[in-house]
């Protein structure tokens, strides 16, 4: 379940914003070919980095999670001769590895359904410009912004075995996340659901779709956000474990 | 000892689930673990299997100190914990599989096990849709995978039909004296661990008030013979006549201490020369309350 929802959302998104655009090409022929890569790619990033990206998080870690609280099935992985540590660590690569894949695929079909609109469109330039490797940098900054949520969502599923209180906290969170970067509030790299915003709003200029002039693009991967995001991620992460040692399975 | 447990105890909350106790499971036996709901089976089972922290006491599995020697003790361990834990979304085969691929078992074994538990036909089809017998079976499968040397089962006959009942029992029974593996398993029926138990050890609120071997279990359980009949007053003085203690007379039926087959046929006999109609005659046993009521008076 939480494997298909990694691979289906950024083929569906880039799907949907591959046919916006392919329809709406009369109006788009006269964009420069770095402004069409920007609208393209930022269309999604905007979304991503505000909601999509948190929750796809809090989805990813809860069906990780859930497919062994549905089937009953702790109490038997923790009676296997295998160590807790490795269980434990085991679930958690699994859901870093889908969040990892899905971020992959979407600057996979990003770039793909780009030069797909490029050849079935020729007279947009989109074959003027390549952000290739500026997008791959977004997205795994991205993708660093969101291992502190990860970590914290992964945690909150693992304790609790149903949806609401994980998804409950992870949507309020999201939200307020939203809300201090939006504002730019000061302290608002202190705060793990802010990050994946952050990321998008520090790499995408804000002038995006207004044609003055060639906006530079630059991505500073480690920044301040990022260094909190690792940080939040890796003591949540062994937190989580000696939680887990502690916690009795029922 | 393949289990051997001291001053055991554990608390939820408040509330102290086990206490103090000491189990002592010879290799090679049947140890049916023997109590009614609540009295601190499983709880007991989950620390012999590490999955609740000991509060209190000592456990050594395979005269190994079951904390510091966790993998090793638990690789030799099959257990089965209340409801089998399947994923349903999975068939049956994929269920084995998948555990025999993190026990680095192979495929041959894992159809072995399908054809013992009697799952081959429906290998292949989600366990989800089988029923509570075919979810129990697919459950001791999975506890078998690895050959362990201790079976460890919760309860493994509840929501099997009698069939499925005598397999598992039948199955236990091979394993024990044929493959010399140990099992400790826990019921709250009397009848269905003195069918095949070596040993049994009882437990009720959270105590051990009894443990030993089957022989010892016999003697205190004192079966006995009921008979139904009218005028069980009138028959229970007439037999007493005769020389048989009776010990329990109600409106429809009287009982008297079961000594041989020999006496039952006697009382029968007796009762019908003398015009008293037997109803109905046969072999009882002391349900678990009873049990439980004249182990805490002998004590």
């Amino acid at each position: 379940m939480g494997f298909w929802s990694a691979v289906l959302l950024p083929l569906l998104i880039c799907l949907l914003l591959f046919v916006g655009f392919f329809s709406h090409s009369e109006k788009l022929v006269s964009v420069p070919g770095i402004m069409l890569w920007l609208q393209f790619a930022g269309a999604i990033l905007g979304v991503m980095g505000s909601l999509l990206l948190p929750m796809l998080i809090v989805f990813i870690a809860y069906s990780v999670n859930s497919i062994e609280h549905k089937a009953d099935t702790w109490k038997s992985l923790f009676s296997l001769p295998i160590a807790k540590w490795s269980v434990y660590a085991a679930k958690y690569a699994y859901a870093f590895f889908l969040v990892l894949l899905c971020l992959m695929l979407f600057v996979l079909f990003t770039i793909g359904f780009g030069n797909l609109l490029s050849v079935l469109k020729p007279t947009l330039k989109f074959n003027e410009y390549h952000m290739e490797s500026t997008l791959a940098q977004v997205y795994l900054k991205l993708f660093l912004s969101s291992l502190g949520i990860l970590s914290i969502q992964f945690l909150l599923s693992l304790l609790f075995r149903d949806f609401l209180k994980p998804m409950g906290i992870g949507f309020t969170a999201t939200i307020a996340g939203v809300i201090l970067a939006g504002t730019d509030w000061k302290y608002a790299y202190l705060f793990p659901y802010s990050h994946p915003m952050l990321t998008v709003k520090s790499t995408l200029p804000h002038d995006i779709g207004k044609g003055s002039g060639i906006p530079e693009l630059s991505v500073d991967l480690f920044t301040k956000d990022i260094f909190v995001s690792l940080g939040v991620a890796v003591v949540v992460f062994i937190l989580g474990y000696f939680i887990v040692l502690k916690k009795s399975v029922k | 000892m393949v289990i051997s447990t001291e001053g055991l105890s554990f608390n939820f909350g408040n509330q102290q689930v086990v206490k103090s106790l000491s189990l002592q499971v010879p290799k090679g036996s049947i140890y049916g673990f023997l109590g009614p709901n609540g009295a601190g089976k499983t709880t007991t089972i989950k620390l012999l299997l590490n999955l609740l922290k000991t509060d209190q006491g000592s456990i050594h599995i395979f005269d190994k100190e079951l904390q510091s020697n966790r993998v090793a003790i638990l690789s030799e361990i099959g257990s089965l914990i209340e409801q089998p834990a399947i994923y349903l979304h999975l068939s049956g085969k994929e269920n084995l599989m998948n555990r025999a691929l993190l026990l680095r078992v192979s495929e041959q074994r894992v159809d072995e096990m399908l054809a013992l538990v009697h799952l081959k036909d429906a290998a292949h089809k989600k366990a989800g849709k089988y029923s509570l017998g075919m979810k129990q079976r697919l459950g001791i499968a999975l506890a078998l995978l690895s050959d362990p040397q201790l079976l460890i089962l919760d309860e493994p006959t509840n929501g099997l039909d009698p069939n499925g009942i005598i397999e598992v029992r039948e199955l236990l029974i091979r394993l024990v004296t044929q493959h010399n593996k140990t099992v400790f398993i826990s019921s709250h029926l009397l009848a269905e661990v003195e069918r095949m138990a070596t040993h049994v050890g009882i437990i009720d609120k959270g105590e051990l008030l009894f443990q030993g071997s089957i022989k010892d279990l016999e003697a205190i359980s004192q079966p006995q013979v009921q008979v139904e009949l009218e005028n069980t007053v009138d028959a229970a003085n007439f037999l007493k006549k005769h020389g048989f203690n009776v010990i329990d007379i109600s409106d429809n039926s009287l009982s008297i201490p079961y000594t041989s087959k020999t006496q039952m046929g006697e009382i029968n006999t007796l009762l019908n020369k003398n015009g008293y109609m037997v109803y109905s005659i046969h072999k009882i046993h002391k349900d678990l309350e009873k049990l439980f009521l004249d182990i805490t008076q002998n004590a």
